[in-house]
């Protein structure tokens, strides 16, 4: 191929890798900056996709499937939330077992759905603006999930640092105790941010079953939660950090099949293992400075929250 | 070949459906199969499950099969353990890394017959079976270098395990045998089974010229992306045509139909014998699915030429004159690989581009 004919292809490959990882990301961000882990990302990624991929079969209505999809992944994360906010379980034993939770009840339910193959989600062509050369597919064509990733993050991010509940969300979890002492309900705002988390992982796992490749299949997010939850990291809990990970990590996948497609000789198993590197490279640079760690990783992650008397 | 499914159902709940399902003692045979993956897993699975139907369906009263799906293969010898001592008399386990765990439940039932699926330790009283599926693959290479107009063909690689070697190269000899300009471009995924990453190796093979994908993994998402992208495509395991009606050329399929039906006879008539069988398209374990209509019925009749003569024994895939990749001879004239060599086989064959993944 002469030129940079094939840059555009490979944009558009990376843009469908990286936006599961996104919506994954930046609602498991707003889970942590309110003080939770939750390592069920990948459970509920998977009933997010079967329940997107049921409602679109049956009703064949996108705009429903996404939100099954959303209400699925909540549901998921209400059910980590009363094991561990209201009945005060471990959150990694119980978010570990959420995840195997949803491979499971995610296989039960899929089960009379394998093999049916669904349309993929549709482009939304701008007009006049699409046919732009190079940015225009880019761009301006893509699906509406695609779009709504980069809202989702912009959002995030205008919600965390520029409105008063943003700040109390923050509070929460940097000091539970605190936020607590002055009035703020902790539990319940706990509880909206994992819900929040799951619904867009919920929505992760549609965009896996309705438009990365529109079916059902048995574990088909193939581990993405937990590039997710590694992305969290990476970026240090900055939401517009995450966009770049995802897009990083969904960039180096893309571009070592590129690079074998064209012949070179890549090391594919190293290049498969580079995001957890890159993962684990960050978290010794962030611990060495700690005042970066202090500005942006939640202080009360993981810790329960026992309401003083 | 092994295959990895991460299966959320634990060996508990595949114990508990061996213990249930073993529960009536009847005068009739029983003959059990053990899955590695859900039955409706649309590709490896599922084309054993069909096995066990079709052996249910031929003995009707004499026997009675049973399953269990999902075993994982770290836990499964309990599984087969149960199955062994609840009195089946025949018992198939259907996954590479079942090899083990059979073994050793063969040594505690001497009188209980296996047949492991895929492996290569065998005992007095267990066999082992495997397909040629690189068989379907060199006539698919017909196919391909046929219909390709690129003249880059595109093939999505699981992992670089001789199985998979033997496929790609069965493909080029195949493919190069028609149009000596055809290339083949290998994209290996480190995964049997990741329907997203399968889709971005199909496009990534598109992008760079493809114009057929093949692959050697599970999910049927490259034929979906073949079929978005208009070029070719051939299913595996099973026919996947639903998944791209214009797009799929053919799928090579496996049928263990015939075989679980023989050696469940040979179990009834008290003739069965421990072996080692690799059976091709004679044997019935290798089926292609029906040819595209799109295929010029030219193409069709070398492809079905080149079938019978597989069959007949007359067109042997690894015979030479070849060269491997790095020019040397693969095999001379006259001369064909033996199973030895095909078994080990860790080389490309001239025309495939990139370098082995050691």
């Amino acid at each position: 191929m002469s030129g940079f004919d094939w840059i555009v292809p490979v944009i558009l490959t990376i843009i469908t890798a990286a936006t599961p990882l996104v919506f994954a990301g930046i609602g498991e961000l707003v889970t942590e900056k309110s003080g939770v882990l939750n390592l069920g990302v990948e459970g509920m990624m998977l009933v997010g996709a079967v329940s997107g991929f049921i409602t679109a079969l049956v009703t064949g209505n996108y705009f429903l499937a996404v939100a099954a999809a959303a209400l699925a992944g909540a549901v998921m994360a209400f059910l980590f939330g009363v094991l561990t906010l209201s009945l005060m379980a471990n959150q990694v034993a119980t978010g570990l077992s959420l995840t195997l939770f949803g491979v499971g009840l995610s296989a039960l339910m899929g089960q009379e759905f394998v093999g049916e193959p669904v349309s993929a989600l549709g482009k939304l062509d701008i007009v006049g603006l699409s046919d732009l050369p190079f940015i225009g597919p880019i761009l301006f064509a893509q699906d509406a999930l695609v779009y709504l990733s980069f809202v989702m993050v912009a959002l995030v991010s205008w919600f965390l640092y520029k409105t008063k509940a943003g700040l109390i969300l923050r509070a929460v979890g940097d000091s539970h105790n605190a936020a607590h002492s002055i009035g703020y309900p902790v539990i319940a705002i706990r509880y909206l941010a994992v819900m929040f988390g799951g619904a867009m992982s919920g929505i992760g796992g549609a965009y896996l079953s309705l438009a990365y490749t529109p079916m059902w299949a048995e574990n088909m997010t193939a581990g993405r939660g937990w590039i997710a939850l590694a992305l969290i990291v990476f970026a240090t809990w900055k939401p517009g950090l995450v966009l770049v990970g995802a897009y990083m990590f969904g960039g180096i996948t893309i571009l070592q099949l590129h690079a074998q497609a064209a012949g070179l000789n890549v090391p594919s198993q190293i290049l498969s293992m580079l995001p957890y590197l890159a993962t684990v490279l960050v978290l010794v640079l962030i611990s060495k400075d700690e005042s970066r760690i202090r500005k942006h990783a939640p202080a009360c992650i993981g810790k329960i929250f026992h309401p003083a008397a | 070949m092994t295959r990895k499914k991460f299966s959320g159902l634990i060996s508990v709940a595949a114990l508990a459906g061996a213990l249930l399902m073993g529960g009536t003692a009847t005068a009739e045979d029983k003959v059990g199969f053990i899955y590695v993956g859900p039955i409706g897993d649309h590709g490896w699975t599922y084309r054993h499950e069909l096995g066990r139907q079709a052996v249910q369906e031929e003995f009707g009263d004499k026997v009675k099969t049973s399953f269990v799906e999902s075993v994982k293969e770290s836990s499964s010898e309990p599984v087969i353990r149960q199955m062994a001592a609840d009195g089946y008399k025949l018992i198939f386990t259907t996954s590479f890394g079942f090899m083990n765990p059979t073994l050793k439940v063969a040594k505690q039932f001497p009188d209980v017959k296996f047949e492991h699926a895929t492996g290569y330790k065998r005992a007095d009283n267990v066999s082992t079976y495997s397909a040629r599926f690189y068989e379907g693959r060199y006539v698919v290479g017909k196919i391909a270098g046929k219909m390709t107009k690129s003249n880059v063909i595109g093939y999505i690689g699981s992992f670089p395990i001789p199985e998979v070697v033997r496929g790609i190269n069965a493909m080029t000899l195949a493919a190069r045998s028609v149009n000596p300009d055809v290339t083949v471009k290998v994209a290996w995924v480190n995964t049997w089974y990741d329907p997203g990453k399968e889709s971005d190796a199909a496009k990534a093979l598109i992008d760079q010229g493809a114009d057929i994908i093949l692959q050697h993994t599970d999910s049927p998402a490259p034929l979906q992306v073949a079929e978005n992208r208009g070029v070719w495509a051939v299913g595996q395991a099973s026919d996947m045509a639903k998944f791209a009606p214009k797009a799929q050329l053919t799928a090579i399929i496996d049928n263990w139909d015939g075989y679980y039906i023989d050696r469940t006879r040979a179990v009834l008539d008290g003739t069965w014998k421990s072996q080692d069988v690799w059976g091709g398209f004679k044997s019935g374990m290798v089926e292609l699915a029906p040819y595209n209509e799109a295929i010029p019925e030219d193409v069709v009749a070398l492809a079905q030429e080149t079938r019978k003569g597989i069959e007949d024994g007359s067109i042997l895939p690894f015979a030479g004159p070849f060269n491997k990749q790095d020019g040397s001879v693969g095999a001379a004239e006259g001369s064909a690989l033996d199973d030895g060599t095909l078994l080990g086989m860790n080389w490309y064959v001239e025309g495939v581009e990139g370098q082995l993944p050691k």
